[in-house]
């Protein structure tokens, strides 16, 4: 624990509440875009969020720049996106939990196997269904389809996304050495390979759809695959958005040896979406 | 540090920004604390509204009143407000004005943070309750949102789904900042034993928010993209399971019964020691106890679902992991008796309400632990005994140990000391009432009323209708507590520093009231 003589305290914080307006009009557009509504008013929460979020970090990007914060403030921020991808984690869990629920669980009981009125509910509701995954259920919700390899695209984004891990740390090495020119050019490849990642999960996206009649809608195995991938993919492209606004600092000749909070948090994100990424690898295309 | 920050610091030694955007921009915990408060004591009366339809409706057999559509809305919406809108912003008001305070920090750590977090709540409940004059009314499936029922709602439902992750966003934004403050702001010297066990309990608390917050976002996006999106996740046609929604929901809906109740130990963990002018008995174990008790919230979800079929082991996981829970909460119940023991005790208002925590928690605790055995859980199970148990520790636990605290600090926000005659009126008449709503709910449930139904069978007619007068009673004495609470803001006598004779803790070594910045400079007694 840091002990202060005196403590750094903000004033007026004038950004939350314009975050605030800009959840709610996001959320009350996509909630009527859902119900049938335009995408209008969701687009403005949206654009006003992007204006929060650049303003409000603007404004502490200046501060830490201007040397506003103690050491104690530092450690804040640290604990702060320690916890708070812990709680991504969290939230990944849940779909995780999803999949092993299904597969260990829902598949075989729905097929008959296991205790009490699994069998009974086999024979009356779902007769005939024998459970193997990949699996869009007794009704073959979605029609019939191939699941995705992990042969080809998958492995490819494997090898890119671990890649982007190891660039990530050399420039994490660099700025602890002061070498700000090393950690932009190495950060620009991280970038680069998160970014090829996207592309690329995007073109698996379009194979799923066009040729393996894969959709969000091929019951639970299609569920399953893309929340987790998709989910996964989304905190991919914010991570890489971060890192690139951290190069693009660094091009600035922000940073420095002993001050580079907003680079460690980035890439203490990149390497969580990493571990979310193999998890994924494992358990939803290989096993 | 730097000029700049000297410049800051300067700064700091004003008061309060001038107007009504002091209170919209605000950064300070003391102010944040307050909007908390007022937010969840308006919320408290909109939440209290909707019961009052539901035992309107049900002090006589038939449907007089209201549709059964809206009495289910009314039921799911007065849960959603009471939970998410009355006792979480409560806890968190008290965090932020007493956490800094108690461990001679001079803020909370991240005090823009702070702000979002409580100006997120007022949009979001705007966007829940706006719900209710949307085409096909108010959510109406039950607060827990069980698949497939709550995908058959109207147009609130996405709004509903939405409202809860806008909530969640508040909510693990504030606990990562507890964390947060507890770590990095402690006065030097302080070691985590030495924190009063409102800070340890609000620790624990954080750490639950943080696990499972995002696991209910996870569940009702789940909800979400099976309404909207044509996945299976809750649809056996497609290989998935309705039974699996109530898993990932119980998983975060079991530590966020321990949300709504740690918070409460802690404060009655502050208040029996002063009014019994003894040191708290076993603090130690106390700490261990919380902690033992966040552990095992996680290993008993599935005891709220004896009833949807599980595997026998299953079952009997539950049952016995969520009996283990009785332990630690015996420890800490046998230590807040062992506390009073042969203390010089008196009985202001906080302590009343204390010892009225004390006696009906456990109340609900021990009803709770019958509901815990599975075979009896099946008779008992969505009857109005799981009402009953349920209403003694939310209302008598949490919301008690709320009125406790704001009585016991009143004076230290406000510098004047309350209404003693008033306040000991609000307590026993909140008291009496509340006994006679919820005590008769014991006895229908056990008859086999059902929940959630606006209508019964003519054998529970006469409990009902003592409920229903109790429920009126139990509202309206709340006015009470509204005039006791702005009566003080207003004036009256004036508060030492100390308040309380046998008060211990370092918010009591500020003057009352607290300015408007406290403990700029660390305090020295831990170094």
């Amino acid at each position: 624990m840091s002990s202060p003589s005196s403590y750094y305290i903000p004033h007026e914080a004038k950004w939350p509440i314009v975050g605030s307006i800009a959840l709610f009009t996001f959320f009350a557009g996509f909630a009527s875009l859902l119900n049938g509504g335009s995408w209008y008013l969701m687009a403005v929460g949206a654009a006003i969020l992007v204006y929060m979020m650049v303003g409000w970090f603007g404004e502490v990007i200046a501060e830490s720049e201007n040397g506003t914060y103690s050491a104690q403030v530092d450690v804040s921020f640290r604990m702060a996106m320690m916890w708070f991808i812990f709680s991504e984690v969290m939230f990944f869990g849940a779909f995780f939990g999803a999949l092993f629920y299904a597969r260990t669980f829902s598949g075989p009981w729905l097929s008959g196997i296991g205790e009490g009125g699994a069998s009974a509910t086999n024979a009356v509701l779902w007769s005939g269904f024998d459970y193997v995954w990949p699996t869009n259920g007794p009704q073959k919700v979605g029609g019939s389809y191939e699941p995705m390899s992990w042969l080809g695209l998958p492995l490819i984004n494997t090898a890119l996304l671990l890649t982007s891990g190891v660039t990530c740390t050399i420039a994490h090495h660099a700025i602890k050495h002061g070498d700000r020119a090393k950690m932009v050019k190495f950060l620009l490849a991280t970038c680069v390979l998160g970014f090829l990642f996207v592309g690329l999960q995007i073109l698996e996206y379009w194979e799923a759809y066009a040729h393996l009649n894969l959709k969000m809608t091929t019951g639970i195995y299609g569920s399953t695959f893309f929340l987790l991938t998709g989910f996964h993919g989304f905190h991919v492209c914010m991570g890489a958005i971060i890192l690139l606004i951290v190069m693009f600092r660094g091009t600035r000749k922000h940073f420095s040896a002993t001050n580079h909070f907003a680079f460690e948090a980035a890439a203490w994100y990149w390497h969580f979406v990493d571990v979310v990424w193999l998890g994924l690898f494992i358990f939803v295309y290989i096993l | 540090m730097s000029t700049a920050a000297a410049g800051h610091h300067d700064h700091d030694d004003h008061g309060p920004a001038k107007g009504w955007t002091r209170w919209l921009y605000t950064t300070n915990h003391k102010d944040i604390g307050t909007l908390y408060l007022l937010f969840s004591l308006v919320m408290f009366f909109i939440g209290g509204g909707m019961a009052l339809i539901i035992r309107a409706e049900l002090f006589q057999p038939g449907l007089q009143l209201v549709d059964p559509l809206f009495f289910n809305s009314m039921t799911t919406m007065h849960a959603l407000v009471m939970i998410f809108g009355v006792v979480m912003p409560a806890f968190v008001g008290l965090a932020n004005w007493m956490i800094p305070m108690m461990i001679g920090g001079p803020d909370m750590a991240l005090p823009r943070l702070n702000n979002w977090s409580f100006w997120i709540m007022p949009f979001a409940f705007l966007l829940l309750l706006s719900t209710l004059f949307m085409e096909g009314g108010g959510p109406a499936g039950g607060w827990t949102l069980y698949a497939p029922l709550s995908l058959q709602g109207g147009d609130s439902f996405a709004f509903v789904i939405f409202s809860i992750h806008f909530m969640g966003i508040s909510s693990v934004m504030g606990s990562i900042n507890i964390v947060a403050t507890i770590f990095n702001m402690r006065a030097p010297g302080m070691t985590l034993m030495q924190m009063p066990l409102f800070v340890w309990t609000w620790l624990i608390t954080a750490y639950l928010l943080i696990a499972v917050i995002p696991v209910l976002a996870g569940a009702v996006t789940m909800l979400l993209t099976d309404r909207f999106f044509g996945t299976s996740f809750f649809n056996a046609a497609g290989g998935g399971d309705p039974v699996m929604y109530q898993h990932i929901f119980w998983f975060f809906g079991h530590p966020e019964v321990y949300i709504l109740i740690l918070p409460a130990f802690g404060i009655i963990s502050s208040i029996i020691p002063t009014f019994a002018r003894k040191p708290l008995f076993g603090y130690a174990s106390m700490v261990y106890a919380t902690g033992s008790i966040a552990f095992l919230s996680f290993i008993v979800w599935a005891h709220h679902m004896f009833t949807v079929g599980m595997p026998l082991a299953g079952e009997m996981f539950f049952m016995f992991a969520t009996m283990m829970i009785s332990v630690p909460t015996g420890v800490k119940v046998f230590n807040w008796i062992a506390t009073m023991w042969r203390g010089s005790m008196t009985f202001e208002t906080p302590m009343l309400f204390a010892i009225g925590f004390l006696v009906m928690f456990t109340i609900g605790g021990l009803s709770g632990l019958m509901l815990a055995i599975t075979p009896a859980d099946i008779q008992y199970h969505d009857t109005y005994f799981v009402v009953a148990h349920f209403h003694y520790v939310l209302v008598p636990g949490a919301i008690y140990s709320i009125m406790a605290a704001t009585y016991y600090w009143l004076p230290k926000w406000t510098g004047n000391m309350y209404d003693e005659k008033w306040g000991k009126i609000h307590f026993w008449v909140s008291t009496v009432f509340l006994n006679v709503l919820f005590f008769p709910m014991h006895f229908v449930g056990l008859a086999g009323m059902p929940r959630r139904i606006p209508d019964y069978s003519l054998q529970f007619a006469d409990w009902n209708a003592v409920a229903s007068i109790g429920a009126f009673g139990f509202g309206f004495s709340q006015l009470i507590f509204v005039y006791v609470i702005f009566k003080c803001i207003k004036g009256g006598e004036k508060a030492t520093s100390e308040v309380w004779e046998g008060a211990d803790g370092l918010e009591w070594t500020v003057p009352s009231p607290a300015p408007y910045h406290t403990f700029e400079k660390p305090p020295a007694q831990f170094s």
